[in-house]
């Protein structure tokens, strides 16, 4: 099974410099799946999730287009072969 | 993403370190001018900053990628950023942290610093790994502070210049906490600092303070800036007496205590909490000569007309060389003669919201 994840602008250095990253192993829900990244890319996981685990509140993750906080949060199922994209909110100033 | 400008300071120079809502600069101190370097965090609020002799230190937060405490030792040309965040709470408290609000490194290296959500972090690896101190964190009364305008934060660190395990924290809102074992034991410290908000206006705890100094030289002296409320200690912060003489309001963040001189402070009043700006549209730094017993007006190079700023509880350092201080409208102002004039540095940068000055 694999996943393949969009890593946002400010994070691709964290990510060797990727944009896109595939990760391959098995994953029933969204955080199953966001643990391969982190094994992949680490430096990605604590700008993403809290130390409470849960997603920063002006981060978005969508899976194959919906955003998860609309279907399950973190505990959503997840597809093999699921797109999956973080992106920083709009919010800022 | 902005260019970013750099320093190169000599040996001998004064740097300014100023965190703002927007970023992290640091200023040089040239002959006639100051050389700007930054923006360093480009988006990120940086509300602690720290120059420990060889090392600068800042927790810039992002919005969205949350806060890390960061050090360069090249003035800023380079960061470090840690692949796993620093500062964390353990999984036990179910705390996130979500701002570092001061940075203090003593004099045995031990590193501190101050949070939001409050609470007290504390290095002793030259800030690699960072422990949370939970006996504050556990302490009987947390439960009962309550979020300041900014948050629930702790915003100041004193480090005792002569009892190495005496140390002193204050919160927003909960007032100040004292620590004489090294911060294995910790009581409430507001004896006589009113709190205009609560119907017992002399609480055990629950004061908003908003910023304390202590005198190196003879640290029983300190002063504090209340929420309302101007003060002075003259036995190392067990009591407190109101020292708000002359001045147009005793509501105001700021404060520097000269490095040298015990009597000698300066502060920026405000009108008041409902209106957190400079009283008549003047920026006025006041300044006491005598501990307390009067404040004066400092003006001269200062916006005296249609001047509504504000300058909060982390923008003015002074130390041996001189008085700076930033405003929430991105002026930055110095002073080598003791606050009895004011040159600009700089006008034109987010809200400052940190100042502290360093000899390289």
């Amino acid at each position: 099974m694999s996943y393949v994840f969009t890593i946002p602008g400010p994070l691709v250095e964290l990510a060797n410099n990727r944009r896109e990253v595939r990760v391959s192993g098995r994953a029933q829900t969204v955080n199953d799946a966001l643990s391969l990244l982190w094994r992949e890319c680490p430096a990605v996981r604590d700008r993403v999730i809290t130390e409470r685990g849960e997603v920063r509140q002006h981060i978005n993750i969508f899976v194959d287009g919906e955003n998860i906080r609309d279907c399950g949060g973190l505990a959503a199922h997840t597809r093999e072969g699921a797109e999956i994209v973080i992106l920083p909110a709009v919010s800022g100033g | 993403m902005p260019k970013t400008k750099n320093v190169s300071p000599k040996r001998g120079e004064t740097l300014l370190l100023v965190g703002t809502m927007k970023g992290a600069f640091i200023f040089r101190a040239k002959r006639h001018a100051w050389e700007m370097g930054g923006p360093y965090f480009p988006g990120s609020s940086v509300y602690a900053m720290a120059y420990d002799g060889k090392r600068i230190w800042a927790g810039p937060s992002s919005m969205h990628f949350g806060a890390l405490l960061r050090s360069s030792d090249d003035f800023g040309k380079s960061w470090t950023n840690p692949e796993e965040a620093n500062i964390k709470f353990p999984a036990k408290t179910d705390a996130a942290l979500k701002n570092i609000w001061q940075i203090v490194v003593g004099e045995d290296g031990t590193m501190y610093c101050g949070v939001e959500p409050a609470a007290l972090f504390v290095s002793n690896d030259t800030g690699i790994t960072w422990k949370l101190n939970e006996n504050l964190w556990n302490h009987p009364q947390r439960p009962k502070w309550v979020p300041g305008g900014g948050g629930l934060c702790l915003h100041t660190i004193l480090l005792d210049p002569e009892e190495r395990k005496r140390i002193r924290v204050a919160v927003s809102t909960a007032g100040m906490y004292v620590t004489e074992d090294g911060g294995k034991s910790w009581r409430p410290s507001n004896k006589g600092v009113r709190a205009e908000f609560l119907p017992d206006k002399y609480p055990e705890f629950g004061q908003c303070v908003h910023k304390v100094v202590q005198s190196k030289q003879q640290p029983d002296r300190m002063f504090l800036q209340n929420h309302w409320g101007l003060y002075r200690s003259d036995d190392r912060g067990e009591s407190w007496k109101d020292v708000a003489n002359g001045v147009p309001s005793d509501f105001g963040f700021a404060m520097a205590i000269h490095p040298e001189d015990a009597d000698t402070a300066w502060i920026v009043p405000l009108e008041a909490d409902m209106f957190r700006c400079t009283p008549e549209g003047k920026l006025r730094v006041y300044r006491t000569r005598n501990g307390g017993k009067k404040w004066q007006a400092m003006t001269k190079g200062l916006p005296q007309e249609d001047a509504y700023e504000c300058v909060v509880r982390d923008a003015m350092h002074a130390d041996a060389r001189g008085v700076y201080f930033g405003t929430r409208s991105g002026k930055l102002f110095a002073s080598n003669n003791e606050g009895k004039s004011w040159k600009t540095v700089i006008d034109g940068l987010p809200p400052v919201v940190c100042m502290k000055s360093a000899v390289v």
